[in-house]
C-alpha cells in the first residue's frame, strides 16, 4: 500500500517537474585542506527510493558550505576543545575519565562515529552514540548521565566523531538489529499530523524543492551532531527529527525514546556510503 | 465542466437560503473528488483568498506552488505552478482539490485543507504536543471558498 502511494506520487511529480528536480551543486568538500569528504554515493541497495545520495552540504549556501571547511570557520569547534576537556576530566564515583579508559579520543574513537547506532550484545539493545556515551557515564564514571539533547552530549558527540571524519558511514542493517531497522523505516514513511507528511514526502521526493524559503536536501545524518547558524548550537540528530515531525502538525516523540532510537538507525543506514561530517555546519 | 458551473450558478443561489457551512464529515466529493456546492454557502472573495494562499499561518500555498500575481516571498517548487490554473480545472473541481486534493490525487503530498479525522499521531497545531478534542480544519469553510474564489481568477489571458 505504502509502496503503491509512493509510486504514483513519484509518477504524479516527475510529470510535473520542472528541471530544478534533485539539484544538489556539483562543490567539493575538502576541511583543512586535507580530509576529503564523499558527499555523493550510489544509494546503498536497501534504499528503494533514491540511486544517488548526497549530502545535505550539497545543499547549503557556499557561505554555509565553507565553514566547515576549515576547522578555525567551524563555530562547533568550541564545543568540540570543551568537550576535549571533559574527557580528560575525572568526573563521578568511579574516579575516571573518559581518557582513563579510551586515552587519546582521536585514537580510539576512529571509526567509532561511522558504525553508530549499533547492536550492543552485552545490552542486548540498539545503542545511538548518545546512548553509549551515557552508558559510559553511568556504568564506568559512575556519573551522571547528560540530558539526551544537552549541550554537553552534543558537544561530546561532536568530539568523538572528529577522528571519523571522512570515513564512510557504515551502519549495520541485519543480524540483532534488524526488526528495529524494519520500525525505523516503517516511521519514515508513516504519514504524520494533521498535514499527512512523511520523511520520505519531504527528503526522498522532493529534495532539491523548495519548501517555501528552504532547500530540502535529503535529509541526511552524516553531518550529526550540526551546528545550525538559526539557533547558533549543535543540534542532537533526534532534535532534528523531532522538530521535522512537529513541522508535520502532529504529535512527536521524545529523544532517546525507543522509536527515535529506531529511526536514527533507519536514517542513518541511508547514507551508507556518504562521509562522516561531524560536526558540520548548516543553516 | 460546463455542466458544474451551471450547478455552481444553482448552488450560489440556494446558497444566499442556506448559509451554514458544511462541516467536514458530511462534504460530498464527486467520483472525481470534486465539491459541487459552496462549503460556506456563500460565494467566496478573490482578495481574501490571495492572502489565504500566501499567508504562512493561513492557507501558506505558496510553501509548494508558485503564483506569478502573488508577490509573496520564497514561493515553493514541490506543487506545480497555479498560473492559468483556472484554464485546467473547474471551480468544483478546484474547491475539491482545495479541500482534499487525495480525492483527485491519489497519494499526493499536498495536505487536506478540510478534514479533521484520519491523522496519524494528529498534534496541537505546530506545538508537538497531542491534539486535545475535536481538531480544526486547516482552513475554515468561507477561506477554502476565498481561495477557490481566488485560484479563479488564474487565467492565461
Ligand atoms: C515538511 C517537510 C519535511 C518533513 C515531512 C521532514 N523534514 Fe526533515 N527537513 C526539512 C527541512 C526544510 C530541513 C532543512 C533543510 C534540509 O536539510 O533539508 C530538514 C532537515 C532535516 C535533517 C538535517 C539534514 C542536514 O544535513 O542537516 C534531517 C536529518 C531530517 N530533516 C530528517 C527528517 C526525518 C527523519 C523526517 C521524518 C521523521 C523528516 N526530516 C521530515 C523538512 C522536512
Ligand atoms: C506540501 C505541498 C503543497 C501544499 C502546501 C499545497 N499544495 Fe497544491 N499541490 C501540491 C502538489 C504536489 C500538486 C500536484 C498533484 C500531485 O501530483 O500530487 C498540487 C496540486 C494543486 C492544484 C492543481 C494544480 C494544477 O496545475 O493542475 C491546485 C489548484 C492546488 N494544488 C492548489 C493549492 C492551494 C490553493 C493550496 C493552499 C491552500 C495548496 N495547493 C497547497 C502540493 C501542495
Amino acid at each position: 500500500m505504502l509502496r503503491r502511494t509512493t509510486t504514483i506520487l513519484a509518477a504524479g511529480l516527475v510529470a510535473v517537474a520542472t528541471g530544478a528536480w534533485s539539484d544538489a551543486d556539483d562543490n567539493e568538500l575538502v576541511v583543512n585542506d586535507e580530509i576529503e569528504i564523499t558527499t555523493q554515493a550510489a544509494a546503498p541497495a536497501h534504499v528503494e527510493g533514491l540511486s544517488e545520495i548526497y549530502s545535505g552540504w550539497r545543499f547549503r549556501e557556499v557561505d554555509t558550505q565553507a565553514a566547515q571547511m576549515d576547522d578555525f570557520d567551524n563555530p562547533a569547534f568550541l564545543a568540540v576543545d570543551a568537550a576535549q576537556i571533559k574527557w580528560d576530566t575525572v568526573e563521578g564515583e568511579a574516579g575516571k575519565s573518559c581518557a582513563s579508559c579510551h586515552d587519546d579520543v582521536m585514537e580510539s574513537m576512529k571509526g567509532v562515529r561511522a558504525v553508530y547506532p549499533k547492536w550492543n550484545e552485552t545490552a542486548g539493545e540498539v545503542r545511538t552514540l548518545a546512548m553509549q556515551i551515557n552508558a559510559c557515564r553511568t556504568e564506568n564514571l559512575k556519573a551522571e548521565a547528560y540530558g539526551y539533547t544537552s549541550n554537553d552530549m552534543t558537544a561530546m558527540e561532536a568530539l568523538i566523531s572528529v577522528p571519523s571524519r571522512g570515513m564512510p558511514m557504515d551502519v549495520a542493517i541485519d543480524g540483532p538489529v534488524q526488526s528495529t531497522w524494519e520500525q525505523g523505516k516503517e516511521m519514515y514513511y508513516t504519514r504524520y499530523g494533521q498535514l499527512e507528511l512523511s520523511c520520505s514526502n519531504c527528503h526522498e521526493d522532493n529534495y532539491g524543492n523548495y519548501i517555501r524559503a528552504d532547500h530540502l536536501s535529503q535529509g541526511q545524518t552524516n553531518g550529526f551532531p550540526v551546528y545550525r547558524l538559526k539557533n547558533t548550537k549543535l543540534n542532537q540528530v533526534q532534535d532534528r527529527f523531532k522538530g521535522c515531525i512537529r513541522d508535520t502538525r502532529a504529535e512527536t516523540f521524545n529523544p532517546g525514546s525507543p522509536e527515535f532510537v529506531a529511526l536514527e538507525l533507519y536514517v542513518a543506514s541511508r547514507g551508507n556510503g556518504l562521509g562522516v561530517e561531524a560536526p558540520s555546519v548548516r543553516n | 465542466m460546463r455542466l458544474s458551473t451551471l450547478t455552481l450558478a444553482m448552488t450560489l443561489a440556494a446558497g444566499v437560503a442556506y448559509a451554514n457551512p458544511v462541516a467536514p464529515g458530511d462534504v460530498s466529493y464527486t467520483e472525481y473528488g470534486a465539491i459541487e456546492a459552496s462549503l460556506s454557502g456563500a460565494p467566496g472573495d478573490a482578495v481574501n483568498g490571495a492572502s489565504v494562499a500566501s499567508s504562512r499561518a493561513m492557507g501558506n500555498c505558496v510553501a509548494c506552488h508558485k503564483v506569478s500575481s502573488l508577490d509573496a516571498a520564497f514561493q515553493g517548487e514541490v506543487g506545480p505552478s497555479l498560473d492559468g490554473v483556472a484554464d485546467r480545472w473547474s471551480e468544483s473541481e478546484l474547491r475539491g482539490i482545495v479541500a482534499n486534493a487525495k480525492k483527485t490525487y491519489e497519494g499526493t503530498i499536498m495536505p487536506s485543507f478540510y478534514k479533521i479525522s484520519g491523522f496519524v499521531r494528529p498534534g496541537d497545531a505546530f506545538t508537538g504536543k497531542a491534539a486535545q478534542g475535536e481538531l480544526d480544519p486547516l482552513l475554515s469553510a468561507q477561506q477554502i471558498e476565498d481561495v477557490v474564489a481566488f485560484l479563479m481568477t488564474l487565467k492565461a489571458q
